[in-house]
């Protein structure tokens, strides 16, 4: 080696860093998902790690849910208007359901029990008419707004949940019920929902505005 | 009496503490989005998410005004020193340490903005561009915690605080920490205006 011209470890490294961190733009998500399972029992002990969740809020300030005021509207296109409160709605059939959910930023929770109302069973009670096209979940986090279309909305398995992992819905995701559409990502599950109305057809919802597929199949949308 | 030599010059201790803010800036405002419990309890995700996304882009454009504004010359002589793993006026830990920190900067800036822009463009979206910015959170943790410790705690190694806090350090540390160093002529007091970077 000649002495005069010392090899340059330092861009080297620094070179092998840069690319090595934007190639794992390409596996860095599977690899991650082996070694997060391997170390899954790790994260239990920390309570500050999150355990796959993420919150994400579009408002300075996440609903409040009050038992005795919280009414939750379902009308529009339907022959029975129907306004629930919360010892009416754990009344209707109950239905649990294990699924995983994918958010379209990347992560993804597996396993996680959902029990509530199908929507299907719902719609038994208001009776769509035969102009409703789409369903529309207003949030109570305003402006938080996502439709499906009816046909999407009446999935066997597509619930408005109260319980997740076998407890009342925590507040950050979406106290005392949140849409629980698995096939598709989670924006699609609109949180602290307090309306549906049954409309013409499905429209634009909050993320899909700013430009997110309204279809979001999970793994065959949003250019994933 | 002890006797004091220059280490670190104006524009590297501007560049670190700069560095070092931001950092801290951004990684309260970036837990405060990321965990659970602390997005509870602060909600007002919107605002945090612009101050992320704005101070991480401050970030970068500060540490680059100084580079261009400070003394160029001595930057890109502490540059040349970071090329070898040598044991000079830095120990091959520290040299590793700060292009680690350089790299994952980069890395940061680069999946911050991805992450900025696929939320309005599908086309920059990838699914592991969550995955590489938190990585880097636990990877830039680790070397913070590391160097803290050394700067910080660790009784041998903590004099090299005074270097990077009032740009100069014992000459008898230097000696006999960086045996190799080239160290600069004496000076009497903290007030140095060399550069402080050894002759090469």
């Amino acid at each position: 080696m000649d002495e005069q011209a010392p090899r340059r470890y330092g861009r080297g490294l620094f070179l092998a860093t840069v690319a090595g961190g934007l190639s794992s733009l390409v596996w860095g998500r599977p690899v991650w998902g082996h070694v997060s399972s391997a170390i899954g029992g790790a994260e239990q002990l920390i309570p500050l790690v999150p355990n796959g969740w993420r919150i994400y809020t579009v408002a300075a300030t996440m609903p409040t849910f009050d038992r005795t005021t919280w009414r939750l509207e379902v009308s529009g296109l339907v022959d029975q208007p129907l306004t629930l409160d919360y010892d009416a709605l754990r009344a209707l059939p109950r239905t649990t359901e294990v699924r995983d959910f994918h958010c379209v930023t990347g992560w993804s929770v597996p396993n996680v029990r959902w029990t509530g109302v199908r929507l299907t069973d719902l719609f038994e009670r208001v009776r769509p008419q035969a102009r409703a096209g789409g369903v529309q979940f207003t949030s109570a986090e305003i402006p938080y707004v996502d439709s499906l279309t009816l046909k999407q909305a009446s999935l066997h398995d597509v619930l408005l949940a109260y319980e997740m992992d076998g407890k009342p819905l925590p507040r950050e995701h979406g106290a005392p019920v949140r849409l629980v559409m698995p096939e598709m990502y989670g924006y699609k599950s609109v949180k602290w929902v307090s309306r549906i109305e049954l409309v013409p057809q499905a429209t634009d919802g909050y993320w899909e505005v700013l430009g997110y597929d309204r279809d979001a199949w999970v793994g065959r949308s949003n250019g994933l | 009496m002890l006797r004091y030599v220059a280490r670190f010059s104006r524009t590297e201790r501007t560049l670190h503490w700069l560095n070092a803010s931001f950092f801290l800036f951004l990684l309260a405002t970036g837990l405060a989005l990321y965990l659970p419990r602390f997005s509870t309890l602060v909600g007002r995700r919107p605002l945090l998410k612009d101050l992320h996304f704005w101070g991480g882009l401050a970030w970068i454009a500060a540490l680059g005004l100084v580079a261009l504004l400070g003394d160029r010359r001595a930057l890109a002589r502490t540059a040349r020193e970071l090329e070898t793993l040598s044991h000079d006026r830095f120990n091959p830990g520290q040299k590793i340490n700060a292009i680690l920190t350089a790299a994952f900067t980069l890395l940061f800036l680069v999946s911050g903005v991805l992450l900025w822009l696929g939320e309005r463009d599908t086309r920059f979206r990838f699914a592991s561009t969550v995955t590489l910015h938190d990585a880097l959170l636990y990877a830039a943790l680790v070397l913070l915690v590391g160097h803290l410790y050394l700067a910080v705690i660790h009784p041998a190694t903590r004099h090299s605080l005074r270097g990077m806090t009032r740009g100069s350090v014992s000459e008898e540390w230097a000696r006999r920490h960086y045996p190799e160093w080239e160290v600069p002529p004496r000076a009497e007091n903290d007030d140095l205006t060399t550069t402080g970077a050894g002759r090469t």
